[in-house]
This record gives structure tokens, C-alpha cells and sequence, in this order.
């Protein structure tokens, strides 16, 4: 060292511990240094995923008119865009739109909710218990693939046409993947993650509260969202099959009329509403929360 | 308190350690010892062979002692049985800290922490109040000299300092016997060395009793006291070295490559048993 020409190396072998914290310090700022290029501008981000879908809505409007202007089916059947826009325009006009989004939206609010936290109850108690998750794992996957439109009938005999027997259909539709996901996403923590609860002296509470539940966040978001379609679909087809005046006029409902009227452009405009809504909840809730919280642990980059 | 019988037997009359072992045998035998190992075994599954055999370790408080091996000699094991996250098969385990902290190879940080969030966990685990918990964590950060850090995501820490944030996370723990498994084996050497370092001035500031484990025979004789020598399949005692150079020492001191090359060889020998 003391033989060294460079001047940092002799400061180095003078103050030892001063030197320690020099190097660390750059090391520190050399490995971190590698910070991601600013994303790309609004333009390009504008470009890239805003654009696409409305060239392809565009085309596939282009499409549907060239269909209806050589008469695949006949007019009836086949409404021209127009036909439907204007349909679609007197449904918002006349506040039926916004009626029957508000009607299923808050059903399946309501449903969603009550599913998140028996889903979440019943994927805790089969972490729990080895016994019960052997028990009702086999039938809570199955669940998941039983199309939840069998259950409208004996909900109906159950209770009658009521919002009683449309919540039962959206709770069996989407609790057990609320419940799959949150035990895949339990089974998926590292076991290093319980080690380190464990040496640091958490009891069994404390660790799944402060490691094994935040670590399985990722895992039950995805069965969040899962079950949100689920609960959707489930809503929609409990709503087109139990049409009663006490009921309201939700999106299945408004469908159903299109169906007994045998108006094509209300169809079109429910399944387009129907659609919107599903869409939007997932831009405005779900891919948000999930990209925060993939972001946040460095899963994803941006 | 036995002292281990194949260790006093390899070591011979002309060899100046016999001394210095002499000395650990006494301090083995105060009550005051940091960790204890006496004729521990520990067998995994029943008919295969013992994962560790008859092993006697002890540490005395506020010594650094480092464990080198090759792979299946049972070091982390040993680890695992002082951390008390595995009780022996047979023999005694006796560690002077009610819980003694434990750093892995990997930094082991919860990613939807912060750094400070991670070092804070532990603090909630004394159950150390919020506020205390806040102040508590920015001191440990900046005995690893990460002050600025805590509010950085893991992901947005480099490996080095992740493993420093694990070390101010053992800190938290406030124990007397840091348990430390390769702690430094994924690390690049300049960060590396820089580790070493930063370990050394904790560890005299903090009067703690440590446990290295490594394969690294001249990190072992950079950091440690004593070195000690573990065979493998099964894993046992071997031989132990006291080293008596000089603090600092770098990794590049003639004496501890002096040193190094002696045990390295007495490994090989070791190792090479296998091979028929």
C-alpha cells in the first residue's frame, strides 16, 4: 500500500475506516447506477397502446358495415352501426344505460364483496388444516370450471326470483377462485420467507400476518381478478335468466328485453355496455393494483 | 465439558496450536460460553448416514469463529441446530442468546419492505414500540454506513447492499451470537472485500460471539479467531486452527495466505478421502 502511486490508495492506507466508507459508498453508487431510462413519452405511449384498439374498433366497424351493406343477414339480424349507435345513444340519452350499469354494477359489487370475504375465509381455513384442504381443495378447483349459470336454477327454487338468488350465483362463481388464489399464491411463498419469520423470533400469527400473507399478495390479487370476471359473468348470466319486475333492470335484464323484442341493436348495445363495464373495472382497478404492487417488489419493470 | 477426541488427537505435540487449544478447552469449560455444541448428531432420514457426528464446538463470548468445509459436511446444519430451527438427533445444544440472530447466503429481505421496513420487522418482533422501531432502524442503517437507504425498495438495492441490510436486520435482533451461512458466497469480490471489513468493525464494536460458515478458507482465516475444520459424510471436527495474526488483515496478507494454504491443504486430504 505504501509503495501505491495513486493518491487514493495512500488515503486509503492512512484512515483505514474512512477508506471503508469511500469504497462503500461508490460501490454503492456504481451498482446502483443502473437506474431504467425515463419511459417512453406520452406520444409514443399513445402510439403504442392507445392507438391499436381504436384502428382495430375502427376495422372491425368498417367490416360490420361492409357486412350489412351485402347483406349477409338480413337487416334485422344484422343492424347497420348506425342503427345500433343510435340505439345505443337513446339508452344513454334517456338514463336507461346508466340505470342498468348502476343496477348490476352494484350487484356486483355487493356479490363480489361478500365473495371476497368468504374466498378469502375459506382459502385461510384450508392453509390451516391439511385435512380440509384435501378435503374440499379437489371441489373448490372444480368449482372454478363449473360454469356458474348451472346454479341459476336452484338458487331460483331456493329463493325465488330475488336478488337473494343472484348473489348465491356470484358467490359460487367467483369465492372459490378468490379462495384458489389466495391458497396458490400462499403455497407459492418462498420458504426462506417463514425461515426468516421464524429466526427473527415472529410467533405463527406474526409470521402470517408480517411475512406469509404480505408475500402472497401477488397470488391472491390474481385470484382477485379472476374472481371478479367470474362474479361478472355469473351476475350476467343470473341477470338474463331471472328477469322479474321487482328485480330492476340491470345489463342482463336490459339484454333480455333486446331478446323478447327481438331488437338486434339493444343486443349489440347491452353486450357492448356489458363489455365496457368488464373492461373498465379491469383498467381501473385491477391492472392498476396489481401493477403497484409487482412494481413495488421489482416483479415487473414498469 | 468434553473436549472433542478426534480433534485432540490430530493435533500433534510439535504443532504450537496444541497451546492455543489448550486455552479454547478452558474457556470451553466456563458457564460462560456463547455457544456450546457437545456430541451433537443429527441423522435426517433413518439408514442413511448421520448428516453430523458427534461434533463439540464451543464459542466463547465475543469470539469469531469460522467453519470451513467442503459441500456435506454438515455446516449449515450446524447452523440450523444453534439457530434452534432443528432440534439434534442426539447430543446438546446449549446457546447463551435467548435467539440468536441468523444471516443466510441469500439477503433473505421481504421485497414489499423497504429496507427500513425490513430491519423494523425485526424490532417488531422484540416488540419494540413504533416510534422506537422508526429511530432504532435508521441507527442499525447506518452502522452498515446505508443511512440514505431506507426508504429504497429491496429491488432497488445492489447485492452488497442488500446483505448489508441484512446484517443491520441481524443487529436488530439485539442478540449476542450473530449465526452468519456463506453469508458473502454470491457477492463479487471487491464487494466482497469491502463486507469483510464493514463485518470486522461490527463485530468489535458490537462485542458479538459469531458463527461463520464458508467454503472460503482465506475468508475464514481473514475473519475469524479460530478456524474451524469440518469432514464430510459424516460431518465432524476435524482440526481447528487458532489464528493469531494481526487485526486488519486483508485477504491479500501473507499470513493469512500462509495460513490459508495450510488448511486448504488439510481439506484437500480431507476431500480426497472421498474419492475411493
Amino acid at each position: 500500500m505504501a509503495t501505491s502511486t495513486t493518491p487514493s490508495g495512500n488515503r486509503a492506507a492512512e484512515s483505514p475506516d474512512v477508506g471503508t466508507r469511500a469504497i462503500e459508498a461508490g460501490l454503492d453508487a456504481l451498482d446502483t447506477a443502473a437506474t431504467l431510462p425515463p419511459g417512453p413519452s406520452l406520444g409514443k405511449r399513445f402510439v403504442r397502446s392507445v392507438l391499436p384498439p381504436i384502428v382495430f374498433l375502427a376495422a372491425l366497424v368498417g367490416v360490420w358495415q361492409i357486412a350489412y351493406v351485402a347483406e349477409v343477414k338480413p337487416p334485422y339480424a344484422l343492424p347497420s352501426p348506425a342503427d345500433v349507435w343510435e340505439v345505443f345513444w337513446e339508452s344513454v340519452t334517456d338514463g336507461r344505460a346508466f340505470e342498468a350499469i348502476w343496477t348490476s354494477l352494484s350487484r356486483g359489487a355487493v356479490g363480489f364483496a361478500l365473495s371476497l370475504v368468504i374466498g378469502t375465509a375459506l382459502g385461510l381455513a384450508m392453509w390451516w388444516s391439511r385435512w380440509l384442504r384435501a378435503a374440499i381443495g379437489p371441489i373448490v378447483s372444480g368449482l372454478q370450471s363449473l360454469p356458474s349459470v348451472a346454479w341459476v336454477p336452484a338458487a331460483i327454487i331456493w329463493f325465488q326470483l330475488t336478488d337473494a338468488a343472484i348473489y348465491t350465483v356470484v358467490l359460487l362463481g367467483a369465492a372459490p377462485s378468490i379462495a384458489n388464489g389466495l391458497l396458490s399464491g400462499m403455497k407459492q411463498v418462498p420458504p426462506l420467507f417463514d425461515r426468516v419469520g421464524r429466526v427473527l423470533g415472529l410467533s405463527a400469527l406474526g409470521r402470517t400476518r408480517y411475512v406469509l400473507l404480505p408475500a402472497a399478495l401477488p397470488g391472491y390479487l390474481g385470484g382477485l381478478r379472476q374472481g371478479w370476471a367470474f362474479a361478472w359473468r355469473s351476475l350476467m348470466a343470473a341477470e338474463l335468466i331471472t328477469y322479474s319486475p321487482q328485480l330492476g333492470q340491470g345489463l342482463g335484464q336490459l339484454l333480455n328485453v333486446g331478446r323478447e323484442l327481438s331488437q338486434m341493436s339493444l343486443v349489440i348495445t347491452s353486450i357492448a355496455l356489458i363489455l365496457a363495464v368488464g373492461i373498465a373495472i379491469e383498467l381501473l382497478v385491477f391492472a392498476p393494483l396489481e401493477r403497484r404492487v409487482l412494481v413495488r417488489r421489482g416483479l415487473t419493470v414498469r | 465439558m468434553s473436549t472433542n477426541q478426534l480433534t485432540t488427537d490430530r493435533l500433534t505435540a510439535e504443532d504450537p496450536l496444541v497451546r492455543s487449544r489448550g486455552e479454547g478447552v478452558a474457556d470451553a469449560g466456563s458457564p460462560a460460553a456463547a455457544v456450546r455444541v457437545s456430541g451433537v448428531s443429527q441423522v435426517f432420514e433413518r439408514g442413511r448416514p448421520p448428516v453430523l457426528d458427534g461434533v463439540d464446538l464451543t464459542v466463547a463470548p465475543g469470539e469469531f469463529v469460522c467453519l470451513v468445509g467442503a459441500s456435506g459436511c454438515g455446516k449449515s446444519t450446524l447452523l440450523n441446530l444453534l439457530a434452534g430451527l432443528v432440534k439434534p438427533t442426539a447430543g446438546q445444544v446449549e446457546v447463551s442468546a435467548q435467539r440468536p440472530a441468523l444471516m443466510f447466503q441469500e439477503p433473505a429481505l421481504l421485497p414489499w419492505l423497504t429496507a427500513s421496513g425490513n430491519v423494523e420487522l425485526a424490532l417488531r418482533a422484540r416488540g419494540v414500540g413504533r416510534v422506537e422501531r422508526r429511530a432504532e432502524a435508521a441507527r442499525l442503517l447506518g452502522v452498515v454506513n446505508l443511512a440514505d437507504a431506507g426508504r429504497k425498495r429491496v429491488h432497488e438495492l445492489s447485492g452488497g447492499m442488500r446483505q448489508r441490510v441484512a446484517l443491520a436486520r441481524a443487529l436488530a435482533q439485539d442478540s449476542s451470537v450473530l449465526l452468519m451461512d456463506e453469508p458473502f458466497a454470491a457477492l463479487d469480490a471487491i464487494t466482497r472485500d469491502v463486507l469483510h471489513l464493514e463485518l470486522a468493525r461490527v463485530w468489535a464494536e458490537q462485542q458479538l460471539s459469531v458463527v461463520f460458515v464458508t467454503h472460503n478458507v482465506r475468508e475464514a482465516v481473514r475473519l475469524g479467531q479460530r478456524v474451524v475444520l469440518m469432514g464430510s459424510r459424516p460431518g465432524r471436527i476435524v482440526r481447528e486452527w487458532r489464528v493469531d495474526l494481526p487485526q486488519p488483515r486483508t485477504i491479500e496478507s501473507a499470513g493469512v495466505s500462509e495460513l490459508a494454504a495450510e488448511i486448504t491443504r488439510e481439506l484437500h486430504r480431507e476431500i480426497s478421502r472421498h474419492g475411493n
